[in-house]
């Protein structure tokens, strides 16, 4: 019966070895000299912060990281309002044009991304918005999942709720933002959670929106850094990988109750 | 229904009872007033947005592929009809990138469903150290996916660390991303592995949401652990399976471009094509050649590839249970 009870325990720890190694090893190269890093040692001998400043002081890192917060933030804070606020209109009001404007919103999560770079960068390239922060943001600034989301939510909301603020007195805007948004708080912030790491992990439309190499997301910079100038040069790509993964990692740890809540609410929907 | 004639309707046909008095005519009158100003104003953008940046450049996606569309040729774009679709499919670049995809979803999906269920059970069956060992399987999901394609390269280097373990252990080292044969399925273990951790909090939830009185019943009509397994969870996680399986293959197609742009050897499907995804071969077409038409195409066959996925995992794994 004990043994029983000690094997999933074992299993479990072999499985983390599994997830965890690649971030040890990459950790391990990014603080070893460069002649070292063929030294199959997990602990350097001589640990060095030179990778870290050669890749600070020498190339865009910084500037790279600068980017990705920027683009997802304001992305995540305009998904936040606009799809809560659709959420919100299509579930709690009658108007007209409502199922139309519903279903239209629904057919384009069923058009996959790919299908609109050609578009968006003929687009792009008509308006003049290509290599510009604007650029890489507009596609994604609002979400037909979001909204999708946020009207189940919003359904749930006691219609005597919204109508007893409206005896008192209160607009609308004010019904929206003092009594709707706090109902759905949880969903809001599992939606931005998402929202944010899809974003700081986008590859594609920044890789093709952007040409100069200051506006490059973490992402599209660590890529070309990794297959242009610092190639072959492991030390480096792991040091330039490492900045690229481990604040994510430790906000994850921080958060980690909510995104798996996150996760659970948003998924189980 | 009685109790909704006193809170204020949003049923725009909604008229007052005659008999109220003209003051509460006025306060509703102004009260649907404000409403639809409200509704209207604050659909105004989202309006744009859907039509001016998804549905109107959907249409637009169609219309090129039906076209010879060239960027770097200047002038008219004629209609060809068919045309493109069908260069594409006497393309062998693109057949072979299609089977690449079909294998990268295939093997993909699966895998992360097996892993994130054998993960979720065992975390079920113990009690201790179950919120550090759910952290340390998500971890990977919520990291880079061009920093770990990185990671893994160096991994699995020609001398690298694995390759090294594998010449201690007597095997002899492995090409892994350099080999036709390989490179591939290193490709699918490292999104697998990337993706155990969303899957396993997926099914952790449905594993939880089953109530033990059913495990209980059958344990007293003395199931084995297979059975109650193949009986009971697997029945009842059916609506998380098929909802992990169909974001699962979306997210796929479109995490299949960063892994292989960063962890094919040649960053473009190599070698010998062996790794190419659709969408690679799309972003080639469109951005490396120029030709719109072909490129819009091939998206609309990935759309129509998607689609019947979609549908056919719903259907086939929608089954329905008796109990």
């Amino acid at each position: 019966m004990k043994i029983g009870k000690i094997w999933p325990y074992i299993l479990l720890i072999i499985g983390s070895v599994v997830m965890i190694f690649p971030f040890v090893w990459m950790l391990s190269t990014s603080f070893k000299a460069p002649m070292d890093i063929f030294n199959l040692s997990i602990f350097p001998e001589s640990p060095t912060l030179a990778n870290y400043i050669q890749i600070i002081e020498e190339s865009m890192f910084i500037k790279w990281f600068l980017n990705s917060i920027i683009i997802a933030l304001i992305t995540t804070i305009s998904v936040l309002f606009f799809d809560t606020l659709v959420g919100y209109i299509i579930a709690k009001f009658s108007f007209v044009g409502r199922t139309v404007l519903f279903i239209l919103i629904l057919s384009t999560l069923m058009v996959p991304t790919e299908m609109l770079i050609i578009p968006w960068y003929m687009m792009s390239s008509d308006f003049g918005w290509a290599d510009t922060y604007w650029g890489v943001l507009f596609p994604g600034l609002m979400t037909g999942f979001g909204v999708f989301l946020m009207r189940q939510f919003m359904e749930k909301i006691p219609e005597d709720l919204l109508n007893a603020a409206r005896i008192d007195g209160m607009n609308e805007y004010a019904i929206f933002f003092k009594i709707a948004v706090p109902q759905v708080w949880p969903a809001i912030s599992a939606l931005g959670i998402f929202t944010f790491l899809s974003n700081w992990n986008a590859f594609l439309w920044p890789l093709i929106v952007i040409e100069s190499a200051s506006l490059r997301t973490l992402p599209v910079g660590l890529s070309f850094f990794s297959s242009g100038e610092a190639e072959s040069k492991w030390h480096l790509i792991m040091t330039g990988a490492t900045i690229s993964v481990i604040p994510l990692i430790l906000v994850f740890i921080l958060l980690q109750r909510h995104i798996i809540k996150g996760i659970t609410l948003t998924g189980m929907k | 229904m009685e109790q909704q004639n006193y809170s204020l309707k949003q049923d725009p046909e909604y008229t007052p009872r005659p008999n109220k008095k003209s003051i509460i005519k006025k306060f509703r009158g102004s009260q649907k007033l404000q409403k639809y100003l409200f509704v209207y104003s604050c659909l105004l953008l989202p309006i744009l947005f859907y039509f001016g940046i998804r549905i109107i450049p959907t249409l637009f996606t169609f219309n090129v592929g039906f076209r010879d569309w060239n960027l770097l040729s200047t002038g008219a774009q004629p209609f060809v009809g068919f045309e493109n679709y069908l260069t594409l499919f006497k393309d062998e670049v693109f057949i072979k990138s299609l089977l690449n995809t079909g294998v990268y979803i295939v093997l993909g999906v699966v895998g992360q469903l097996l892993f994130g269920i054998i993960v979720a059970l065992l975390l079920h069956k113990i009690n201790r150290f179950v919120g550090l060992f759910r952290v340390i399987y998500f971890i990977p999901y919520v990291t880079s996916i061009v920093a770990i394609s990185w990671v893994f390269q160096w991994i699995l280097m020609g001398n690298g660390i694995i390759n090294d373990v594998l010449v201690n252990l007597g095997i002899p080292p492995q090409p892994f991303l350099n080999s036709p044969d390989q490179a591939i399925y290193v490709i699918i273990a490292a999104m697998i592995w990337q993706a155990i951790g969303f899957q396993m909090v997926l099914f952790l939830a449905g594993l939880e949401n089953i109530p033990d009185m059913l495990y209980e019943a059958s344990e007293i009509d003395g199931a084995t652990p297979w059975q109650k397994f193949w009986h009971v969870t697997f029945p009842l996680l059916n609506p998380t399976i098929v909802f992990s399986a169909v974001i699962g293959t979306i997210t796929f197609i479109q995490v299949s471009f960063t892994q292989v742009i960063n962890m094919s050897v040649d960053g473009s499907g190599g070698p010998l094509n062996s790794t190419l995804s659709v969408v690679v071969y799309i972003y080639q077409l469109a951005f490396q050649q120029f030709d719109m038409g072909l490129a819009s195409a091939a998206t609309v066959i990935l759309f129509l590839f998607i689609m019947a996925l979609t549908i056919f995992q719903m259907k086939v794994l929608t089954k329905k249970f008796d109990y």
